[in-house]
């Protein structure tokens, strides 16, 4: 018991409780003494901001700044807690790189199970035209909190990859700023909270882009939870992206210049790049609408002297390039693994390498795409249109560079390599359906429909979720030092790839015969119900081939066969030293003589990495 | 050398077999509604030539991956690693012109088409629509005779320009059967034209995220020939004096938008249907029953939350404003600019008593 209240989290769970009721109760109170309408979006606000600083406070997480301002030296502690059981480091402050990447990603995947499961139920609701089970505002409420707490996953999942990896393969003994990665972590957990009560207190219904006017006026209380919580994620994205951004540029190994880093690191500081410049613009967004509903602030309401498209541009310009943010670290897992599991060289490393760059970049350019039914003159439509369009030739050049990677291999199909291949495929369909979405004309008709929900999902799982599941499973050997079970890998990779498949071309499907996105019930004079239906069977494969790895991964930690040191026989710095990885990962920087992905040439290596001591 | 030349032979035919196939699929999954404007000519051209071009990628691409999967697997007793090269600068290059070259092309054209679909017409008609949670509203400015509808009746083969807004939150409207949509923006007034070409009905569907009952805020849409439209004009043209007090009801509930959460036709919206709403028994959220009648829907009108039906959800009314203090303005309004004395909701109790099972 005393070891359970010991633990960051519980700890921190009660400070952001303590903190909530502190500045919720301040408003109510000042308000109730004053004798004036009590403001409830007022002491949200301000419950949710003290409760996060209470969070932070009590997890541990401010401990070591607060210390410096009194002068105090705070050593870092390496390995597991001198007086508690190990298994206790991964519940509190950790400031381990490794342990901070795996902390991320089975938050991730927890998160994710929260977002998939709102998913199945707005899924079944929708098998049948007419309403089921739930009522319009329950259903508003599901696929609204299906979307932003998806994309808090999908950012903590890069995170996860990010920081688990980045150190590993540029030979780092830990990330650049120890402190300032775990607050990045940590300060996660109370946003996702907030999310989370923002749907049980009753929820809201502006969809995960929480557009003003619907978004400032609703009197959902849910909305301000809402908006607060995407908020706060946005404080993780960025000073995570500081750490990778240094830890890559001045840590790297003695000889391991910019072109000789696994492919990898480049998809992660195309994504850092975006994550540190296009963050703070949806920030400033989020805080202006919290601020018009607690404060009838007229930032975005007419009826204020507010424009409501204002919101619509510093939105996308982050929201836009975030999914780059998405995608780039799991190409990079893609262009890591092909020539793993082809035996080959990576087929055009630096078109590779700066294709993600310039993805990065063109993606700033191109935001006014999500407003091309807004109301935009088309002597903005237009260069907006040819902007999208470019972001087509850099993705083309991963697809033609990964077949040439594949072309002349030796090819095996390890559930890794399952994956990767079903992640292009699946990318492919994405990509593909973007163009038509691109050029104005038909996306006239497609904008706002179901096509964009099956596109946007094929890219998502094609640049994520897939990508992510490869990298789980490639990576598990190194982080628990045991192998996964292979029948059940691919038993998991046989019902994802064609219910995805489906589920996907069907969505796109529907919408082009007239299916709106966020709709709770739809006409069945459309003929869709045969479709919809289909697309719940899908979803509902794709949910349990998930549980399939849950049960796989959980069962191996602990009853896997153990594995070799590098049973992938890769030449990447991480596998040359024993699994799991030592606590400081190298004891001395290892030294790269050579190319990362000369397979097939004989007598060649990449780095030379002498053993780490194993006493910490 | 050879050997790659009689495998990329082999792929190629496969890749204009596999493009084949893979449109011929495609045009049969992905189905388009009627066409039933002058702007879904040209831009269901561009959606056929995206087609091809998807057909065609995803072939080139699916094609080399198969290709490579089953010829260059590992067979079961080989060993050593796959061969050796790096990459090839010239293939690099070639792969990044020449889409840019189809992408820019692609960009051109479709934005002369887009200029096409979004040029100002001869002889257009205008109509005004305002879009509420959840409900249309339209109105004609060049036909003096026609006053606020909740159906949007057009003429054929003739452009319409429709001058949208909302006071509420962002609508869109979209006609499937029409393929151009256009937001709704509160505090702006946003453009779209349509020239309708085929006599029929059709649906309007909100396309943006509005709220609670987003997905019924449909209205009806049809369009008919020019001898049917001028009937339907003169069939409009009767002054407010000249209304019932019913008629003078029906109009009210859809100017204020009460139909878009009320129905008169028994469908389930956002609020309880009006259809034989008099001198039913209503059981109330808080287990009591009440029988329907004029004080009962008066305090409705008035104090929306005050009186709840069991199932419904409070707060809806109420946020939409005060429907009391806009009557009341808008009477003295009437009283001052015509001359006529009503009560509007004398009216809507006389229209819903009309609505009988």
């Amino acid at each position: 018991m005393v070891t359970f209240f010991s633990l960051g989290l519980v700890r921190g769970l009660i400070g952001q409780i303590i903190g909530f009721v502190t500045g919720y109760g301040l408003v109510a109170g000042i308000q109730t003494a004053r004798g004036a309408d009590f403001n409830q979006d007022l002491a949200v606000m301000l419950g949710a901001f003290i409760g996060v600083i209470g969070f932070l406070l009590f997890a541990g997480v401010l401990t070591d700044w607060i210390k410096w301002t009194v002068g105090k030296e705070t050593p870092i502690h390496h390995g597991p807690p001198k007086y508690r059981p190990a298994w206790t480091r991964y519940f509190s402050v950790d400031k381990n790189h490794k342990v901070i990447g795996i902390q991320y990603t089975v938050t991730a995947i927890l998160v994710l199970l929260i977002g998939g499961l709102l998913a199945m139920i707005f899924r079944m609701e929708l098998t049948y035209p007419g309403m089921q089970f739930l009522n319009p505002d329950q259903y508003n409420t599901l696929f609204s909190a299906h979307g932003i707490i998806m994309i808090v996953s999908i950012l903590l999942g890069v995170g996860g990859m990010l920081n688990y990896l980045v150190p590993l393969m540029i030979g780092a003994q830990d990330m650049a700023f120890p402190r300032l990665n775990a607050f990045s972590f940590w300060v996660a957990i109370p946003a996702a909270v907030m999310l989370i009560i923002g749907v049980i207190v009753g929820g809201w219904d502006t969809g995960w882009v929480g557009y003003p006017t619907l978004s400032t006026t609703s009197q959902k209380i849910g909305t301000q939870f809402f908006i607060l919580g995407f908020y706060i994620v946005g404080f993780s994205s960025i000073a995570g992206s500081i750490n990778v951004l240094v830890t890559t540029f001045t840590m790297r190994s003695p000889g391991m210049s910019l072109f000789r880093m696994p492919i990898f690191v480049w998809g992660a500081l195309a994504a850092s790049l975006i994550q540190f410049t296009a963050t703070q613009t949806v920030g400033v967004a989020l805080i202006l609408v919290t601020l018009e509903r607690a404060l009838g602030m007229g930032f975005f309401n007419p009826a204020g002297g507010g424009d409501p498209l204002l919101y619509q541009h510093l939105f996308w310009f982050y929201s836009h390039p975030v999914v780059y943010v998405f995608v780039l670290p799991g190409l990079g897992v893609i262009s890591e693994l092909l020539p793993v599991f082809s035996r080959k060289p990576l087929f055009g490393y630096k078109w590779i390498a700066l294709s993600s760059v310039a993805i990065a970049l063109v993606g700033f350019l191109v935001w006014g795409h999500h407003m091309f039914v807004s109301g935009m003159d088309n002597s903005l439509r237009v260069p907006f249109m040819m902007a999208t369009l470019l972001v087509a030739v850099p993705t083309g050049v991963k697809f033609f560079s990964w077949v040439g990677t594949m072309w002349g291999g030796k090819l095996t199909f390890e559930t890794p390599m399952l994956f990767t291949l079903g992640a292009i495929s699946v990318f492919l369909i994405g990509g593909l359906t973007g163009p038509i979405l691109a050029t104005v004309p038909t996306d006239l008709h497609l904008h706002d429909s179901y096509w964009i929900v099956g596109h946007f999902h094929a890219t998502m799982f094609g640049g994520f979720v897939f990508p992510f599941f490869a990298a789980l499973y490639f990576w598990f050997p190194k982080v628990t030092g045991r192998m996964y079970n292979e029948t059940l890998g691919k038993l998991h990779f046989w019902l994802m790839l064609p219910a995805f498949w489906l589920m996907s071309l069907g969505q796109m499907r529907i919408g082009l015969q007239g299916m709106r996105r966020r709709i709770a019930d739809y006409d069945p004079d459309l003929g869709i119900a045969d479709t919809q239906f289909l697309i719940t069977i899908a979803g509902l494969v794709i949910a349990w081939s998930v549980f399939i790895m849950l049960f796989n991964l959980v069962r191996s930690a602990r009853k896997g066969t153990v594995a070799s040191p590098n049973p992938w026989n890769s030449r990447s710095p991480e596998w040359q030293i024993p699994s799991p990885a030592p606590e400081m990962n190298y004891d001395q920087p290892p030294v790269v003589v050579g190319e990362p992905y000369d397979y097939g040439l004989a007598g060649s290596t990449y780095v030379q990495v002498l053993p780490a001591s194993t006493g910490d | 050398m050879s050997k790659n030349v009689k495998h990329l032979v082999t792929v190629a035919v496969l890749v204009v077999i596999g493009s084949i196939v893979t449109y011929f699929l495609l045009t049969t999954i992905y189905t388009l509604p009627l066409a039933a404007s002058a702007e879904a000519g040209p831009i269901d051209t561009l959606f056929n030539v995206q087609f091809i071009l998807i057909s065609f990628l995803f072939a080139l691409i699916i094609v080399f991956m198969g290709y490579a999967i089953v010829v260059f697997r590992r067979k079961p007793d080989e060993e050593g690693e796959g061969d050796y090269f790096h990459g090839n600068a010239t293939l690099e290059i070639v792969w990044t012109i020449v889409p840019l070259i189809i992408v820019i092309a692609l960009g051109i054209w479709a934005a002369t088409i887009l200029a096409e679909v979004t040029e100002a017409k001869p002889n257009e008609m205008r109509v005004n629509v305002i879009g509420r949670q959840w409900s249309w509203l339209f109105s004609y400015p060049e036909i003096e005779e026609i006053g606020l509808s909740d159906q949007l009746i057009l003429p054929v083969n003739r452009t319409i320009v429709l001058q949208m807004t909302t006071d509420d939150v962002l609508h869109s409207f979209w006609v499937p059967e029409f393929r151009v949509k256009q937001d709704l923006v509160p505090g702006k007034v946003t453009t779209l034209r349509i020239t309708p070409t085929i006599i029929g009905d059709y649906k309007i569907r909100c396309a943006e995220i509005c709220g609670f009952d987003h997905s019924n805020m449909l209205a009806d849409i049809s369009v008919v020939s020019e001898e049917d439209f001028d009937t339907w004009v003169e069939e409009q043209s009767v002054g407010l004096a000249d209304l019932s007090q019913e008629e003078r009801g029906e109009k009210w509930a859809t100017e204020y938008g009460c139909i878009g959460c009320h129905s008169s036709d028994g469908s389930q919206l956002a609020g309880p249907t009006w259809l034989g709403l008099f001198g039913r028994n209503e059981l109330m959220e808080d287990g009591q029953t009440v029988i329907v009648d004029e004080n009962y829907i008066r305090k409705s009108i008035l104090d929306p939350d005050s009186q709840i039906v069991s199932g419904f959800q409070p707060g809806l009314m109420s946020a939409l404003g005060d429907f009391g203090d806009r009557f009341n303005d808008d009477e003295t309004e009437m009283l001052s600019n015509e001359g006529l004395a009503v009560d509007i909701i004398e009216d809507i109790i006389a229209y819903i008593n009309t609505l009988q099972e």
